[in-house]
């Protein structure tokens, strides 16, 4: 498990998510999408503070975390990395970009590398079809880069 | 930002808009993700930066737009008025195109379009445009999506303004019924009944939702129209909205799509301040409100019940109702959804009449339809194009044909639930009905161009996959049936398909189409059914020969060197991974089977100039491995 | 509440009330339908899609989840058609593979002529209808259980682990529901 090195959102912050939104139960995906974008992932404690804010019983918090592929609930890198896996990519090549960064980095989808720098992750179309087979870091796309290109695009990545 | 307090006001604006543009040079850079990928961000920087030191800033206007629609030669810059077209562009270009198409007027004619011993200037000659009609992406390439005043310059709102002057909502739901709009999405139900059955439910409540959920892999339609006109989007809900009696709408944007939302709430916000969205628009009594909600990533979600559960903040499931939307939707009140595109297309139907409209397509499919043209085919990007244009014409016209001069093998349309075109189709005009006939559908316009490289089996098997990770699960026909042909389609291209494997995959598809809750899971095996009618012939190898045609699935292929033509250059051993390819200096190397991971490196590895690598089926090299697996 | 309507079930005229569904009305005129996920006091889910029953209208036949559908005036349902028993015959095959052990499953399939299953058993029995997880929500209102992931990686689990000793331990009525047959290996074992 990779150490911890930034604070969750505190629960004030939560509050102030929650508070953006009307505190509307409707809200709970767009408020688990914040958490998770400053999170990177969402913690037991944040789905209770939701759950008990939002006044929705605490399953259906986590039925909603377990279904959606943008949530996580176990720690994620600093930076993600997506590797494309639609069509478009795959007849392109896809899965073996995917071994290329998966060799490079040394972990399996859905895993982390050891120092927490990244979080290795597969998604069903990122909509850059033309340019495939593609890869995103955080939001910076890259089109097919080499064993090589890989080395040198990681690198830039504290 | 001015409030427009009436459609004088507007006007105003647009003509002033107009103006401003006069006499100018105007550099126009996509800066669509697409782009974005391709490093057009330091292009624009450079530009700028170039602009100034040239003295040349306020002589031209340079604008970020959305996607021009030729993705793979990204960055593309065209200058306007002479819509000079540069493609490829890098930010070691731009000095020469300031100093010389800026200052001089004169072209840079290495980034132009070549074909066919032809040069091309403009953007609208060359072939990969000039076979489409660009009704609704007309304007991604001239537009910045973050300038309200700019789409203003360009009669945007002016529809919301006929509309709220001089119409009646009956008005404006029957023109859009006699424009026999149908809806962008997939299924091409007609947009006006659509509308109509809204209005006319009791509720007095009513909501209007833009479906952008496009999660078709393969697609990037909706993506590129939120990114690069989303005031066309907002001005066609707005009309809508108007037509259909609703105070509030939805955005429903997929999270993947980063760029879209962010270009969508500046939309919103600048509409807003504007005075052409929210309380009393253009100073009329209408009042509209509009929300936006992010996608957390499902497929399912596409679907009209899910999707409203996932607005209404829970698990994004299809529910078990059998009323539709447009009666009781969100939250329990009328609704009305359309896709992207569908709403796009609106202000254009109102500004020039539903007969412009109709005068394009076919019988019974009106318009133009937008398409991802993409896979193996020689020039990807988006097109739209008449609905009724033939597959080929798409593929060879627009698309220059398939890749490296190989064989076409099927086209690949509707996304996971659509299926797999053969050659023998290819002049089938496309439209709603035509290619539901072949066992397709037109989906929201994915056309993944497939050459005799793929193997159909495996790409049945990459759906029936993608279809598994993403259905919700709620349904035992979905849930079970879809996970067990993901095991068959397994054991099918690993070598261990076993007689009777077919029949049963025909009857799972049958239990799927019958039996399945949604429309996900009752159209889930359309990848297997249209890929067993069309390419029956390549299961049959894949379990009785234990061959696999198209040397795609790794236990059917094997490699080997060819003794007499390896020269011992040792290029391939040095990048084989797995250190299985072995051989003295100048003396012919060998492969150990047990070794090799089948990754193809040696293949790439070898010099042309030798070719002593070879793809061969497996069966050939090692016949016991294949029995014992 | 609202008068009475009729509809046509197997060709036979039947009265019911329009706030009744498709399925009530048919078990209260002695139709019998099969169903697995359905309790009289949840609302409908409309998972297992064993209720399945056919109506036409002139030339055109949907497929409709009973339990789900309600009662309409002059609706044509079909029970017992060659369309509705194929596709009950193929989701009981599916269930044989499911949930072996459940006698009622066995009897269903042996009267619609299902002898064995192409589908790979699995370990994991439940069939996630669904009936403890509503029961839980909906009549109990405690809310100990819930589903967690999606598609193959749906699971029944308490949420969180400790609702188990808290609240659980004095109830366990959905036990009584599960209508797999071996309960309680099935329940309870994924873990969030």
């Amino acid at each position: 498990m990779p150490e911890a090195t930034e604070e969750l959102c505190s629960l004030d912050r939560i509050d102030r998510i929650i508070d953006r939104y009307g505190g509307q139960r409707s809200a709970l995906i767009q408020v688990l999408l914040d958490i998770q974008k400053e999170d990177k992932w969402l913690a037991e404690e944040s789905l209770r503070h939701v759950a008990s804010r939002l006044n929705v019983p605490l399953p259906q918090v986590y039925q909603v975390a377990t279904f959606y592929k943008a949530f996580s609930l176990a720690r994620r890198g600093r930076h993600l990395i997506t590797v494309c896996m639609g069509t478009a990519c795959h007849v392109r090549g896809s899965p073996r970009l995917f071994d290329r960064v998966s060799q490079k980095l040394g972990v399996g989808p859905g895993k982390t590398t050891h120092d927490g720098r990244f979080s290795l992750l597969t998604v069903n179309c990122m909509g850059c079809c033309a340019l495939g087979p593609v890869l995103a870091i955080d939001e910076d796309y890259h089109s097919n880069p080499s064993a090589a290109d890989l080395g040198r695009i990681l690198s830039q990545y504290e | 930002m001015e409030r427009f307090s009436s459609p004088r006001d507007l006007d105003q604006a647009r003509q002033s808009a107009a103006q401003s543009r006069q006499g100018r040079l105007t550099l126009s850079l996509c800066s669509g993700t697409g782009c974005l990928a391709n490093r057009s961000r330091p292009v624009y920087e450079a530009l700028i930066a170039e602009l100034d030191k040239a003295g040349a800033a306020d002589k031209v206007i340079v604008k970020r737009t959305g996607c021009h629609g030729f993705c793979e030669r990204g960055p593309i810059l065209v200058v306007y008025p002479q819509e000079i077209c540069y493609l490829s562009v890098q930010p070691d270009d731009v000095a020469e195109i300031v100093a010389k198409t800026v200052l001089k007027g004169e072209l840079v004619d290495r980034l132009l379009w070549k074909q066919a011993g032809k040069t091309f200037t403009r953007q609208s000659d060359i072939p990969f445009y000039s076979h489409q009609t660009r009704q609704v992406l007309a304007h991604n390439s001239l537009m910045d999506p973050a300038d309200i005043d700019d789409y203003i310059g360009y009669d945007g709102y002016a529809a919301l303004a006929d509309v709220l002057a001089n119409r009646t909502p009956q008005q404006v739901i029957d023109e859009i019924k006699r424009a026999d709009l149908r809806g962008r999405g997939g299924g091409g139900f007609p947009a006006g009944v659509k509308w109509e059955t809204t209005r006319n439910a009791a509720d007095p409540v009513k909501y209007v939702i833009v479906n952008g959920d496009e999660g078709d892999p393969g697609a990037y339609m909706d993506r590129s129209v939120l990114e690069g006109a989303p005031h066309s989007v907002l001005e066609g809900l707005i009309i809508g909205a108007y037509a259909i009696g609703a105070t509030a709408g939805f955005f429903y944007i997929r999270q993947e799509y980063p760029l879209a939302l962010t270009n969508t709430l500046k939309a919103i916000e600048q509409a807003e301040a504007r005075g052409l969205l929210g309380d009393n628009i253009l100073g009329s009594p209408f009042s509209f409100h509009v929300k936006v909600h992010q996608g957390a990533g499902a497929f399912v979600s596409g679907e009209s019940s899910a999707l409203v559960s996932a607005i209404e903040g829970r698990v994004g499931e299809p529910r078990l109702k059998y009323i539709r939307q447009s009666v009781s939707g969100l939250f329990g009140k009328p609704t009305c959804l359309n896709n992207v595109e569908t709403w796009a297309n609106v202000p254009l139907i109102i500004r020039n009449g539903a007969d412009w409209f109709r005068a394009t397509g076919t019988e019974g499919s009106k318009g133009t339809k937008i398409f991802s043209l993409v896979g193996q085919v020689e020039h990807t990007g988006l097109v739209e194009v008449p609905m009724g244009t033939t597959l080929r014409q798409i593929i060879y016209d627009i698309g220059g044909g398939i890749k490296s001069g190989r064989k076409f093998k099927a086209v690949q349309t509707g996304g996971p639930s659509g299926g797999c075109i053969p050659e023998a189709h290819l002049d089938t005009p496309v439209d709603f009905d035509a290619l539901t006939q072949l066992g397709s559908m037109m989906g929201s316009g994915g056309m993944i161009v497939m050459d005799e490289s793929s193997c159909m089996v495996d790409v049945a098997r990459y759906f029936v996959e993608f279809l598994k990770e993403e259905s919700c699960g709620k349904c035992l026909p979905c849930r079970e049936g879809i996970r067990e042909m993901v095991t068959i389609l397994n054991r099918i291209t690993q070598g261990q398909g076993r007689p009777g494997d077919i029949a049963f995959l025909e009857d799972i598809a049958v239990l799927l189409s019958e039996a399945a809750l949604c429309g996900l899971g009752t159209s889930a095996a359309n990848p297997v059914i249209s890929t067993l009618r069309y390419f029956r012939d390549e299961y049959e190898a894949h379990i009785h020969a234990k061959t696999c045609p198209a040397g795609v699935c790794k236990a059917l292929i094997a490699y080997t060197i060819d003794a007499e033509r390896c020269q011992g250059c040792g290029a391939c051993a040095k990048q084989c991974p797995t250190k299985a390819i072995t051989g003295e200096k100048k003396a012919a190397h060998r492969i150990d089977q047990k070794k090799c991971v089948k990754c193809g490196v040696c293949l790439d590895a070898c010099p042309k100039k030798y070719r002593a690598v070879a793809k061969v089926s497996s069966v050939s090299v090692v016949p016991e491995a294949v029995q014992t697996a | 509440m609202a008068d009475n309507i009729t509809l046509t079930i197997d060709g036979h005229p039947v009265s019911a009330d329009p706030s009744q569904t498709v399925l009530d009305a048919a078990r209260s005129a002695g139709v019998a339908i099969p169903t697995l996920c359905h309790h009289k006091d949840l609302l409908p889910y409309g998972g297992c899609r064993l209720c399945l029953v056919e109506l036409r209208q002139g030339k055109r036949s949907q497929l409709v989840a009973s339990c789900g559908y309600y009662a309409k005036a002059g609706l044509e349902v079909h029970t017992r058609s060659p369309r509705v028993l194929r596709a009950r015959k193929l989701v009981l095959e599916v269930l044989l593979a499911l949930m072996p052990y459940s006698e009622e499953i066995r009897r269903l399939a042996h009267e619609n002529e299902v002898t064995e299953t192409r589908y790979q058993r699995t370990m994991h029995y439940c069939v996630l209808c669904g009936l403890c997880v509503r029961y839980c929500d909906e009549v109990k209102h405690t809310n100990c259980i819930g589903f967690v992931g999606r598609g193959v990686e749906r699971n029944v689990a308490w949420v969180p682990p400790d609702r188990y000793d808290q609240t659980c331990r004095t109830c366990f009525e959905c036990m009584s529901l599960c209508p797999t047959g071996v309960f309680p290996s099935n329940f309870g074992l994924a873990e969030v």
